[in-house]
C-alpha cells in the first residue's frame, strides 16, 4: 500500500534526525534533557512514538522519559502553532496589567485557558512567569522576538499583522 | 597553552588606543526589544556614509585588518570611531541607550531615525543632541551623562560596574580591564585554604536567596575527601520580577566564569556547569561564547596558569521549572532526572552532582568573587553592613518612575531606593504622585510585603528577616494604593501552586487550599473561619514542606495578613475591596466626567438604584444596586465602571 509506505519512509526520516541528536550526546541517559530540547526544536513538540524510541535507545524505562517530559514546562506533548506567543505574567508584568492583554489575545484568536492553539496551527498563546525584561513590563514574546510595554490593542495589532502576512484574516 | 594575560591586555590596549571615540549601544534584552540592533546597523551605515572611519571589531595590530573595511573612504586625519555593543545598563525603560565616549554623553530612547543627527551633531560637530538626553522628571533638568542622572547617581555599581560598558563578547576587553587577574592570583599565589579563608573573611553571603556565607560553603566542600568535585553556577533565576542574574550573564559573562574558576581552585574541582534557564537565550549564547573564548585563549582548560590544575565548564539550559533553582533539584536536573528536591543532609557540599562534593553558587555570588580576591576581602568589607558586607543588585519594578536594575550597598534604606533611585510612586497611568505608596514586595514568591512603616529599614539579610521578609534573589516590586494586597498574595500563591513539584502533600495540597481560600475572600464568600483556616494552613505548609519552595510559599500571605489585615477584614466583613480591584466586590459607579445625563441607565436599572437629572451626571446608590450590569450595558458613553 503506497500510503503506508509513504508513512513509513516519513517515519524513518523522522527517526534519522532523532538518531543524529541521540548520537550527538553519545546516547548518554544523563543528557536526556538536552536531547529532548533538541528534538523538540526539530519537531516543535515531542511526539509519543519519538519518546518511546528515545527510551529504547537510552535504555531507560519509557515512564522515566515520559516523566521528565511532563515535568518541565518547556516540553510539549502536543504540537504548537507556528507562532508561539508567550505573555509574561510575572510580578512586574502582572502589576502593570498583563491579564487584560491575555484576555484580548484569547478573544482575538478564540482561545481559552484550555484551548491554546488555533485550529489552523498558526498561533499558540501561553503565559510564562518572567522573561527577565521586567523593566519593559508588560512583556510579550512572539517566538524569539521580545515586545515590551504592551497594551491589549498593540498586542492584537501584532497578531493581525502576522495573520495578514500569513494570508489569513 | 597558558594564557598570557598581560600580552592580551597590552595588545588590546594598543588597538583600543587608536580609536578616537567609542559609541556603546546597549544590546541587553530590554534594549534589543526596543530596537537597539536596528540603531546599531544604522550607525554603521551613517558613519560610513559620512566618510568617517569606523571599527566594529577591534583586531590587534599586524593581523592586517584592524579595521573591518578594506580602504578608507576618504583621507581622514582623525583616528577611527569604534562602535560596540554592551549588555544591559539597567535603565531598560529608557532604551535603546547610546553612550558616546570619551565624553560620556548618554542618549536615551534612540531610534534609527535619530542616528543621522547624532553622527552629524555629535561625531562631526562635537555637540550634544539635546532632545535625546535624559530629562529628570522631578527637576526638569537635562542630564548629559549618567553621573547627572539620579537613577545612577545614588547607586554603587560594583558587580554591575562593567555591565553596560564592556563588550561582553570580547574576552580581551575583559582582560584589559583587569579580568582573570584574580583567578591568576588564586591559582598561582594562593593555596585553596587561603582562597577559602579570604572568602570567609570577606563575609560574602550567597546572593541566591539564602544568604549562606560563601567562604564557609567552600571550606566545607574543600575538606571533603576524593579527587572529583564540581562547581555549579545557578543561573536559573526563576523568581518572577527578577533579572539581575540575566543581566550579569549577558553583560559580563566572564566575571561569572572567573568566579567559577576561583571556586574550583578553592575546592579542587576540575569540572563545572552553568545552569541557565531557557527563557534567557541571549544569556545562554553569551555564556557559551565566553566559555569557548576562555578556552581558546588558554584561560580555561588543562593546567590553568601553570598550576597543574585543570577546569572545564559546560553550559546546560533548563527546561522551565522554577523548582529547579533549588540546589538539589538543579543537580537532579543536570543528571537528567525530574527536578525534584531531595532532603538535606546530605548537603551538596558532601554529596552533590553524581554523588560528588559540589559547590553550587548563584550568578551574582560568583561574579562578586573576582572582586573579593582581586581587591582583597578587607576592601570588600568597606561597603555594606557588618553582617551583610558588599553591595546587592535589585530588580526595581512596579509602580515607580524609574524601573530597572540597580545596585546599592547593603544597609541602604527602602526610602532611598523607592524615592531617590526609583524616582517616586506612579499611579496607574504612570504619572508620579505624592502619596501613592502602599507596599513593596521583596524577595519574590518566598518574600514578604513591607509597608510605609518600613521605609527607613536598612535593606540587609538580618533586618529583613526580622520583619518577616527576605532579600531573596532581590526582586523589589513597588505597589501603589490602587493595588489590592489580597490579590497580590493570591498572585504569588498561584505561582507557587503551579510550580510545586508535588512531592510533599502539604506543599501540593496546602497551596491549592490557600488559593481556594483567597478566592473565597476575593469573591465575597469569606468568613471569620476563612481567615483562621488560611492562617493555620499557611503555618502548616511552612512547617511540613521539604524544600524552600513549600517552606516559604506562605510568606506573602503571612506578611500581608500581618501588615494589611484590615484589608482582608474589609473583604470578609464588609464585602468591600478597599483598593477597588476585586471585581466581585466592587459596586458599579458612574464617572461624572463621562456621564452625559441621558437617563438611559436609570430607565434600565431593574431596582431603581440610579438617580439623576437630565443632562446632569447620574449616581448609583450602592445599597440598592444588585450589580446586574444593566446600566453598563445601556450606557453608550462607557461612563459606568465596576461591573
Ligand atoms: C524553590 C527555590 C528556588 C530557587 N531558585 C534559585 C535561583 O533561581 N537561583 C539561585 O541562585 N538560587 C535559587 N535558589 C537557592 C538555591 O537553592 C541555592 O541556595 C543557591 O543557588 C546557593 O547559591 P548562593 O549561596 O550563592 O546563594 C532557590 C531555592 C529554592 C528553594
Ligand atoms: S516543598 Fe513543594 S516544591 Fe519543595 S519538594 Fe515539597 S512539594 Fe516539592
Ligand atoms: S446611561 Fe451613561 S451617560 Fe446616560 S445617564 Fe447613565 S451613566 Fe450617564
Ligand atoms: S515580570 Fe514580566 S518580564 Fe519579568
Ligand atoms: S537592556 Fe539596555 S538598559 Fe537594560
Amino acid at each position: 500500500m503506497p500510503q503506508t509506505l509513504e508513512k513509513t519512509t516519513k517515519r524513518l526520516r523522522q527517526f534519522k534526525k532523532v538518531c543524529e541528536i541521540l548520537d550527538k550526546y553519545e546516547r548518554n541517559p544523563a543528557k536526556l534533557i538536552p536531547i529532548l530540547q533538541l528534538i523538540q526544536d526539530e519537531y516543535r513538540y515531542l511526539p509519543e512514538e519519538v519518546l518511546t524510541y528515545i527510551a529504547t535507545s537510552l535504555e531507560l524505562p519509557p515512564a522515566k522519559v515520559y516523566g521528565v517530559a511532563t515535568f518541565y514546562a518547556h516540553f510539549a506533548l502536543e504540537p504548537k502553532g507556528k507562532y508561539v506567543i508567550r505573555l509574561c505574567d510575572g510580578t512586574a508584568c502582572h502589576v502593570k496589567k498583563s491579564i487584560p492583554i491575555l484576555e484580548a489575545l484569547r478573544e482575538r484568536l478564540a482561545l481559552s485557558d484550555k484551548i491554546r492553539t488555533t485550529p489552523d496551527m498558526l498561533f499558540t498563546v501561553e503565559t510564562v512567569s518572567c522573561l527577565g525584561a521586567c523593566g519593559l513590563a508588560p512583556v510579550m514574546v512572539i517566538n524569539d522576538d521580545v515586545h515590551g510595554q504592551m497594551t491589549p490593542e498593540q498586542a492584537v495589532a501584532l497578531i493581525d499583522e502576522i495573520a495578514a502576512k500569513e494570508g489569513k484574516k | 597553552m597558558i594564557a598570557e594575560l598581560e600580552k592580551v591586555a597590552s595588545e588590546y590596549g594598543d588597538a583600543a588606543g587608536r580609536v578616537s571615540k567609542r559609541i556603546i549601544i546597549c544590546a541587553g534584552t530590554g534594549c534589543v526589544a526596543n530596537g537597539s540592533l536596528k540603531v546599531y546597523a544604522e550607525f554603521v551605515k551613517r558613519i560610513k556614509d559620512a566618510g568617517l572611519d569606523i571599527v566594529t571589531e577591534l583586531k590587534a595590530e599586524g593581523t592586517g585588518d584592524d579595521c573591518n573595511h578594506p580602504t578608507l573612504l576618504q583621507e581622514s586625519s582623525s583616528a577611527p570611531i569604534r562602535l560596540s555593543k554592551s549588555g544591559c545598563q539597567g535603565f531598560c525603560q529608557m532604551g535603546p541607550l547610546v553612550t558616546v565616549e570619551p565624553e560620556g554623553i548618554f542618549y536615551t530612547k534612540v531610534k534609527p531615525e535619530d542616528v543621522a543627527e547624532i553622527v552629524q551633531t555629535t561625531l562631526i560637530d562635537g555637540k550634544v543632541v539635546e532632545r535625546l538626553l535624559y530629562c529628570d522628571p522631578v527637576s526638569g533638568k537635562q542630564c548629559t551623562g549618567t553621573a547627572e542622572i539620579p537613577f545612577y547617581q545614588r547607586q554603587s555599581r560594583t558587580v554591575l560596574k562593567s555591565c553596560g560598558i564592556i563588550d561582553p563578547e570580547d574576552i580581551r576587553e575583559y582582560i584589559h580591564n583587569g579580568g582573570y587577574a584574580a583567578a591568576k592570583r588564586a591559582y598561582t599565589e594562593m593555596t585553596p585554604e587561603m582562597v577559602c579563608e579570604e572568602m570567609l573573611y570577606s563575609g560574602l553571603r550567597g546572593r541566591g536567596g539564602g544568604g549562606f556565607p560563601t567562604g564557609k560553603k567552600w571550606e566545607l566542600t574543600r575538606v571533603q575527601p576524593g579527587p572529583k568535585k564540581y562547581v555549579i553556577c545557578n543561573g536559573d533565576e526563576g523568581d518572577p520580577g527578577a533579572f539581575m542574574d540575566r543581566s550579569v550573564m549577558e553583560g559580563n559573562p566572564h566575571s561569572v566564569i572567573e568566579g567559577m574558576m576561583i571556586a574550583a581552585r578553592a575546592i579542587g574541582a576540575d569540572e563545572g556547569y552553568v545552569y541557565v534557564r531557557l527563557e534567557y537565550p541571549l544569556a545562554v549564547a553569551r555564556i557559551r561564547r565566553a566559555v569557548a573564548d576562555a578556552e581558546a585563549i588558554g584561560v580555561l582548560g588543562d593546567n590553568i596558569f601553570g598550576s597543574g590544575q585543570g577546569f572545564r565548564v559546560s553550559v546546560m539550559e533548563g527546561a522551565g521549572a522554577f523548582v529547579c533553582g533549588e540546589e538539589t533539584a538543579l543537580i537532579a536536573s543536570i543528571e537528567g532526572q525530574r527536578g525534584m528536591p531531595m532532603p538535606k543532609p546530605p548537603f551538596p557540599a558532601q554529596s552533590g552532582l553524581w554523588g560528588k562534593p559540589t559547590v553550587i553558587n548563584n550568578v551574582e555570588t560568583l561574579a562578586s568573587v573576582p572582586i573579593v580576591i582581586g581587591k582583597g576581602a578587607a576592601e570588600f568589607r568597606q561597603r555594606g553592613t557588618e553582617t551583610s558586607p558588599g553591595t546587592k543588585t535589585f530588580a526595581l519594578t512596579g509602580h515607580v518612575a524609574n524601573t530597572g536594575l540597580i545596585e546599592v550597598p547593603f544597609g541602604t534604606t527602602l526610602r532611598e531606593v523607592v524615592y531617590n533611585i526609583g524616582g517616586g510612586i506612579t499611579d496607574d497611568r504612570g504619572k508620579v504622585t505624592g502619596e501613592g505608596f502602599k507596599a513593596v514586595q521583596i524577595g519574590g514568591p518566598s518574600g514578604g510585603c513591607l509597608t510605609e512603616d518600613h521605609l527607613d529599614l536598612p535593606l540587609d539579610f538580618d533586618s529583613l528577616k526580622g520583619v518577616g521578609a527576605m532579600v531573596g534573589s532581590g526582586g523589589l516590586v513597588v505597589m501603589n494604593k490602587q493595588t489590592c494586597m489580597v490579590r497580590i498574595a493570591r498572585f504569588f500563591m498561584q505561582f507557587t501552586q503551579n510550580e510545586s513539584c508535588g512531592k510533599c502533600v502539604l506543599c501540593r495540597e496546602g497551596t491549592k487550599q490557600m488559593l481556594a481560600l483567597l478566592d473565597d475572600i476575593m469573591e465575597g464568600n469569606g468568613t471569620e473561619k476563612t481567615l483562621e483556616t488560611l492562617e493555620r494552613t499557611a503555618r502548616a505548609v511552612q512547617k511540613g514542606s521539604l524544600c524552600g519552595l513549600g517552606k516559604t510559599a506562605p510568606n506573602p500571605i503571612l506578611s500581608t495578613l500581618k501588615y494589611f489585615r484590615a484589608e482582608y477584614e474589609a473583604h470578609v466583613y464588609q464585602k468591600r475591596c478597599p483598593a477597588g480591584e476585586c471585581k466581585a466586590l466592587s459596586k458599579p459607579t458612574i464617572d461624572p466626567e463621562k456621564c452625559k445625563g441621558c437617563t438611559l441607565c436609570a430607565k434600565k436599572c431593574p431596582v431603581g438604584a440610579i438617580t439623576g437629572e437630565l443632562k446632569k451626571p447620574h449616581v448609583i446608590n450602592p445599597d440598592v444596586c444588585i450589580k446586574c450590569g444593566a446600566c453598563a450595558e445601556a450606557c453608550r458613553f462607557k461612563a459606568v465602571s465596576g461591573v
